[in-house]
């Protein structure tokens, strides 16, 4: 690149970053209190917008002055609608479980009074000698925030809160790099794909630098399909630009000029954010022809995608990009020299090319110095399930499985005994108690059954049937499944018949060694990742936990005490109380009667099992359980 | 065959939709997303007509609108039930709710009611794991949505109908 583009692109930049900082400062820095309130999608849904609003009005008519934010996730999900306030003279404080009457407290008693409102403080976001920090959280020793650091930080939908915060220097020093620089730099970084497969990020785009043809293409693959996982979506949500910067570095380096950002249509917060980032980005020239002034010209597309699974594997996301139903293709070859309308092609994850500002900024080295000896970096994952802190958590590779669980996830709800922990989602598997010590990386978990895939982790209890979940995920990859392969289309559609069975007490003891069977021939009988990876839920949980399966077939009887036709609802006579009607009133079938000694007792024959007598039965009698096998139900006299 | 009014209006909103955009395959999908958008599902005059404008058979518009989760093919109702079986959700007993919704409704998943006032369907994860079992209520999430809620929900609709039917009076 000549030396008059360079100088451009450098003194241009100064001038959008200065512009930036002189944002940044005045909201930080003014002397006005700062209301941060995280607005993604799960603060949303806890009721993020109700707050948002009541802050507002409550703001109006105290008659203050506070700049009030909207910020993305933060990753403690447990905790929303969360707030963060920040007001001179206090460290900026973090509140949990906000609701808009707590919210109207927030602004009479802490910003106009100065009552911290202890009660709902979640945490400080800095030391302090006032009130605890988050970090003094048992799980802030294994936090290492790299691609989730500005997320619930920044205003999403502000470029300059981005900038500020040291967003798109990278892209300016990439600009004054040779594009073989960038791209040994990614592979020396030692960075792998975070979409499941892990395969080495430097080598893909060398492979796509080296390959003939042109134009080159970019794609960011946000077809975040595994249910149970929502890392992507939080960072498109909460630090869209991270991900364009990847993406623009991305085409420098292997020479690109088009890209397509690949979202879920079923992410319409995202996908809005996104459209909002691309706008922003094209008005500084950061995006689009002669970005800052140099001969580099790149810009991105957002599509839409319709809710296929399938779509996550390339070569489908890339039949789908070009209009076709998204039925993946052999490789190779790879789309590194035939993708999309058959020019090379470069897929990487939204984590993959988040990372990527971080190393160019920070080195390989860097990089390379966290983690284990062939997984670099850290591993974002999204916490669910029966674990007391859910949300989004960012660790070092090798972290244990233990930590994540237990001090991260700060162990399991209401005392439950862990049973297992279901990582990758369809096509991963889940690990027992055992496998708790083994540290997070690529190799061992697969080594394990189970699979890093996306990153959706979730903490099953004693009270969750390993069956019903293999059955559940197979059900999923089932349906997802786009028919092309004969293994794959009819191949679980037999697995899930079986296990339909197993899960109804019908199923036979040979019916274990079938399942076995099947899952290697579908393995071995499919094209694509969904295919490969559809039998792991079935094939981990047979490794695992084969007593329950056996407990099922054998005995008829559901050990977790969760599949339906094996379970049945029975009110225990002396324990019920007469003047109580509370299961009578809630049974949504009306199978629940009183007889003549004011006993309650259930139809089974009307009874569907769904359980509401159980949580309606005032806790002082405990006069509802559940039964497993149905015929341990005494017969009514 | 001569075209009811309905059917001239799905040309017409269509054709307007096809303005904005080239006859390019590529543009299947978010044309398909943009009809639907508008429509509310993909009636077999919609489908006809984008195929006439990318100049492709309209078995394959068909075979890209069946494959695609998003995509309908009946008129959708005036509430939209979504009931979510992520695995968090699905752990938690959403299996339990839909099956409240069916019986509560008498309709399957992915149908309409007769009376065009819900349609109920799942939706693979909304992200929303903390707050299971979750349905999507109008577009909105909303957790810990146990049988005895899909009645408060059903119960609330009814009487918002006939309040508006009362001051409509």
């Amino acid at each position: 690149m000549k030396t008059t583009g360079l100088q451009s692109v450098v003194s241009t930049f100064g001038e959008v970053k200065s512009r930036a900082e002189s944002q940044w400062q005045e909201l930080r820095n003014s002397g006005k209190p700062v209301i941060m309130v995280g607005a993604g999608t799960c603060g949303r849904a806890a009721g993020a917008l109700e707050v948002l609003r009541a802050i507002k009005d409550e703001l109006k008519k105290q008659k203050l002055d506070c700049s009030v934010v909207e910020v993305g996730c933060m990753g403690h999900c447990y905790a929303e609608p969360l707030v963060i306030i920040s007001k001179p003279g206090y460290p900026s404080i973090g509140y949990g479980h906000v609701n808009p009457v707590i919210a109207e407290r927030l602004i009479r008693e802490f910003i106009l009074g100065d009552n911290l409102c202890l009660e709902f403080v979640l945490g400080a976001l800095e030391q302090n000698d006032l009130i605890p920090s988050l970090s003094d959280f048992p799980r802030a020793r294994f936090d290492k925030k790299v691609i989730l650091k500005n997320c619930g930080h920044i205003d999403p939908e502000q470029i300059n809160h981005y900038i500020a915060n040291g967003g798109y220097a990278a892209l300016v020093k990439a600009l004054q790099m040779p594009p073989e620089a960038i791209i040994s730099e990614v592979g020396r970084s030692g960075l792998r794909g975070r979409g499941g497969a892990g395969f080495p990020t430097g080598q893909k785009w060398e492979n796509c630098r080296s390959a003939l043809g042109r134009p080159k293409y970019v794609i960011c693959n946000g077809d975040e399909g595994d249910p149970g996982a929502f890392m992507d979506r939080a960072i498109l949500e909460s630090d869209p630009h991270s991900v364009l910067e990847g993406m623009i570095i991305a085409g420098y380096a292997i020479g690109a000029r088009y890209g397509y950002i690949y979202v879920r249509a079923e992410y319409p917060l995202a996908v809005h954010r996104v459209q909002v980032a691309l706008r922003q980005a094209r008005k500084l020239s950061l995006l689009g022809r002669n970005i800052l002034g140099s001969d580099f010209s790149f810009d991105i597309r957002l599509f839409q995608g319709s809710g296929a699974f399938v779509c996550g594997e390339e070569t489908a996301l890339i039949a789908s990009l070009e209009g076709e139903p998204g039925t993946p293709h052999h490789r190779p070859p790879y789309p590194a020299t035939n993708g999309l309308y058959g020019k090379p092609t470069l897929v990487n994850n939204v984590k993959t090319l988040a990372y990527i500002r971080h190393i160019i900024e920070n080195g390989a080295g860097w990089f390379a110095s966290t983690g284990m000896e062939r997984s670099k970096g850290t591993a974002v994952f999204a916490l669910a399930g029966k674990v007391v802190n859910t949300g989004l958590a960012e660790v070092p590779m090798g972290t244990t499985l233990r930590q994540v669980v237990f001090d991260v996830g700060s162990g399991m709800q209401k005392g439950k005994r862990f049973k297992a922990v279901q990582i990758g989602g369809p096509s991963g598997g889940c690990l027992p108690e055992s496998a708790l010590d083994l540290p997070i990386d690529f190799d061992s978990l697969s080594h394990a059954g189970a699979m890093m895939g996306s990153g959706g982790m979730i903490v099953l209890d004693e009270d969750d049937c390993m069956v019903e979940i293999a059955r559940y995920f197979l059900e999923f990859t089932q349906r997802e499944s786009c028919g092309k392969c004969t293994f794959c289309r009819l191949g679980t559609k037999q697995m899930l018949e079986v296990l339909d069975e197993i899960t109804k007490g019908k199923g036979r003891i040979e019916d274990i060694d079938m399942l076995g069977q099947l899952a290697e021939d579908i393995k071995a009988g499919s094209l694509c990742g969904l295919g490969k990876t559809a039998p792991n839920p079935v094939l981990s949980t047979l490794r695992h936990f084969r007593d329950e399966y056996e407990a099922h077939i054998k005995e008829g009887r559901c050990p977790a005490l969760m599949c339906r036709d094996l379970i049945a609802y029975y009110i225990i006579p002396e324990k019920c109380e007469r003047s109580c009607d509370a299961c009578v009133g809630t049974c949504t079938t009306e199978a629940i009667s009183t007889n003549k000694k004011r006993i309650k007792v259930i139809d089974q024959e009307k009874c569907v099992k769904c359980g509401t007598c159980l949580t309606s039965c005032p806790p002082q009698y405990q006069a509802v359980v559940r039964v497993s096998p149905p015929s341990e139900v005494p017969a009514s006299k | 065959m001569a075209m009811t009014e309905e059917q001239a209006e799905v040309k017409r909103q269509t054709k307007r939709i096809l303005n904005r955009f080239s006859s390019k395959r590529g543009n299947l999908v978010p044309i398909l997303q943009k009809v639907q958008g508008k429509l509310g599902y993909l009636p077999r005059e919609a489908m006809l007509e984008i195929a006439e404008f990318l100049g492709i058979p309209a078995i394959d518009v068909y075979s890209v609108v069946t494959f695609y989760n998003q995509f309908r093919l009946n008129p959708p109702g005036k509430h939209s039930l979504r009931v979510c079986l992520g695995t968090a959700c699905h752990m938690k007993g959403g299996y339990i709710t839909l099956d409240a919704w069916k019986r509560r409704l008498g309709i399957e998943r992915g149908q309409t009611t007769p009376d065009r006032e819900f349609d109920l369907d799942i939706v693979a994860c909304v992200g929303c794991c903390v707050m299971a079992p979750v349905t999507v209520v109008d577009d909105k999430p909303q957790g810990k949505v146990e049988p005895t809620k899909v009645d408060g929900i059903l119960l609330s609709f009814k009487l918002e109908k006939e309040r508006q039917g009362g001051e409509s009076q």
